[in-house]
């Protein structure tokens, strides 16, 4: 390329959504301006997308065993340490990449042990085994506060377990450069979905929608439409998560993962 | 029969990039609101509602009829299928189900998928299954004789079927996907009309290419021709690999496009099609509930 002396001109960036593992724009076509950067705005039916993308990859990333599933996130950790730089470039103080990378870390270690929390071997007053575990309860629909960490905090405690996530995110350059390291790390394609765009106008969706299983509204500041969201949700019987607390730096206990488990429980014969 | 060859090699040959271009280009129309809800009601009524499973049960096409004849149980005001497809052997079960409902019970004949086998091996198949209740055949043609460029044994033996299926209405499977061209598409449309057939469908859904829009777009074409000749109306059945609404939707504008109106009814157009269903239910609550719905709701079925 002969060397030119005109002034070289950046290359701009588009932040787009994250679904199905590729980067699309919105289906409406439409974008808002977040700091100064051109930002995909995601409709209703970016959304449902998303749900099928989910669904789809969700059967095999359950299947998966724990121990893979660990590693995967894992693997996520790492890749955010590659990247650590992007997020500070975008405003993210050093101490909370660390304190997400921590979390991601905590949670790929939870992944083949919370069965032996969550799961029991039940006495019964019978001759026989009685078994109760932990399954993932499906495809999650996940309002993610815009900081890194608040967004680690709601998405890897869904993912760890074995269930697909929609994510609605406010804080849309931070979402956008965790998709790309979710992208570029061992994570499936549709397990982790990204929705950029404005909460109130696509969670009613993912709240009413018959193929979520679960609602996940840490990341809903207005009260009274955390309270809409629940009575959608209430119409398919989905498990709706609203955490109290916004203060991400404390330990977040189990119940971020136990909040979208199902027990299931086998009975088995013994003593024949 | 050489006048019979002459006529089908007399045939235009299709223009392969403008046909598929065509039906692209009309599978970009946007259906929506009160024009989506007819059309989905309309392709539900389209439905023949299939299985053709070597494990079909009893058990099973009970329950297949059953949904055929009230798809959506949580909706008194959602129309039943146009039919039922089975193969021979459940004819009578479905027949049970069906009798005297208005939905048309069919049965796959002639040594389905293949056709490969004796001529009155496929007539006693036929007969069976009209006999059993079906009035309507499936049958498919001998690929393996019209490659060949056996025309007049295929045209003898759909001659022979359609004598075999009495009052029953006589599908014709081309298998489009194993004639290789649009110009072998057209030639086998034109032989199964002039044969008697009634319908003319694309596929067993048995072999990896089912239906397509190009295909349906040139069966269309030679419905459309044939008419404008003979004065006789054929259906058109595309089957295999219609999965969603949206597709389903794409096959009416193809219709409305091609052939018009006289075409948009079920007595004219049929969807050869398992899933399609649900997905056309699932659209369908949609829009009457106003939130999306999810499979988890309907029958697997």
């Amino acid at each position: 390329m002969p060397k030119s002396s005109a002034p070289r001109l950046s290359v701009r960036k588009t932040f787009k959504l994250y679904i199905g593992g590729a980067f699309p724009r919105s289906e409406s076509g439409r974008t808002y301006l977040v700091d100064g950067d051109n930002v995909a705005l995601a409709s209703r039916k970016d959304a449902r997308d998303a749900v099928v993308a989910a669904r789809k990859a969700q059967p095999k990333w359950a299947a998966a065993t724990a121990y893979n599933r660990g590693q995967v996130v894992y693997r996520v950790a790492e890749m955010v340490e590659a990247r650590r730089s992007e997020f500070k470039a975008l405003g993210t103080a050093g101490d909370e990449v660390n304190a997400a990378i921590d979390r991601l870390v905590w949670y790929a270690g939870w992944s083949d042990k919370i069965a032996q929390v969550a799961g029991n071997a039940n006495p019964v007053s019978g001759p026989f085994f009685n078994l109760s575990s932990p399954e993932p309860t499906g495809v999650v629909g996940v309002i993610a506060p815009p900081s890194l960490l608040g967004l680690v905090s709601v998405v890897a405690p869904v993912i760890v377990t074995g269930n697909t996530v929609v994510v609605v995110s406010g804080g849309p350059q931070v979402a956008v450069t965790l998709a790309e390291v979710l992208a570029t790390s061992d994570v499936p394609g549709g397990v982790v979905n990204i929705l950029t765009g404005h909460a109130a106008e696509i969670a009613p969706w993912l709240a009413s929608h018959d193929d979520v299983n679960g609602l996940d509204l840490t990341g809903v500041d207005d009260p009274a439409l955390a309270v809409e969201l629940e009575q959608a949700a209430a119409g398919t019987l989905k498990r709706v998560r609203r955490a109290g607390t916004t203060d991400f730096t404390a330990d977040p206990g189990l119940a971020p993962m136990t909040a979208f488990l199902e027990t299931k429980t086998v009975w088995h014969p013994k003593g024949f | 029969m050489s006048d019979l060859r002459s006529l089908l090699h007399g045939l235009p040959g299709v223009d392969k990039v403008g046909v598929e271009a065509r039906a692209a280009a009309l599978g970009t129309r946007s259906v929506k609101t009160t024009a989506k809800a007819q059309a989905i009601d309309l392709a539900i009524r389209m439905v023949d509602l299939t299985t053709l499973e070597g494990a079909d049960t009893p058990g099973k096409v009970r329950a297949l009829s059953a949904k055929a004849l009230r798809p959506d149980p949580a909706d008194p005001t959602c129309p039943p299928v146009g039919a039922v497809c089975v193969y021979p052997a459940m004819v009578p079960v479905a027949f049970d189900v069906l009798k005297g409902s208005g939905v048309h019970l069919a049965s796959v004949a002639t040594a389905f998928p293949s056709g490969q086998a004796p001529l009155d091996v496929k007539l006693a198949d036929t007969r069976d299954a009209v006999a059993g209740g079906a009035d309507e055949i499936d049958m498919v043609i001998s690929r393996g004789a019209f490659l060949a460029g056996d025309y007049t044994k295929v045209f003898d033996e759909i001659v022979a079927v359609k004598e075999a299926c009495g009052p029953a209405h006589l599908k014709v499977i081309l298998e489009t996907g194993e004639l290789a061209t649009y110009d072998n598409v057209r030639r086998a449309s034109w032989l199964a009309m002039l044969a008697g057939a009634d319908f003319i469908k694309t596929s067993t859904g048995k072999v990896p290419i089912a239906a397509t829009l190009p295909v349906t777009l040139v069966m269309l074409e030679a419905v459309r021709d044939y008419r404008a000749q003979t004065g006789r109306q054929v259906g058109v059945k595309p089957a295999g690999g219609i999965r969603t609404t949206k597709d389903a939707i794409k096959y009416l504008v193809l219709i409305n496009e091609t052939v018009g109106d006289d075409w948009l009814s079920p007595d004219w157009f049929r969807f050869g099609a398992s899933s399609l269903l649900n997905d056309l239910l699932m659209q369908r609550t949609k829009l009457t509930t106003g939130h999306y719905a999810g499979p988890d709701y309907f029958t697997l079925d």
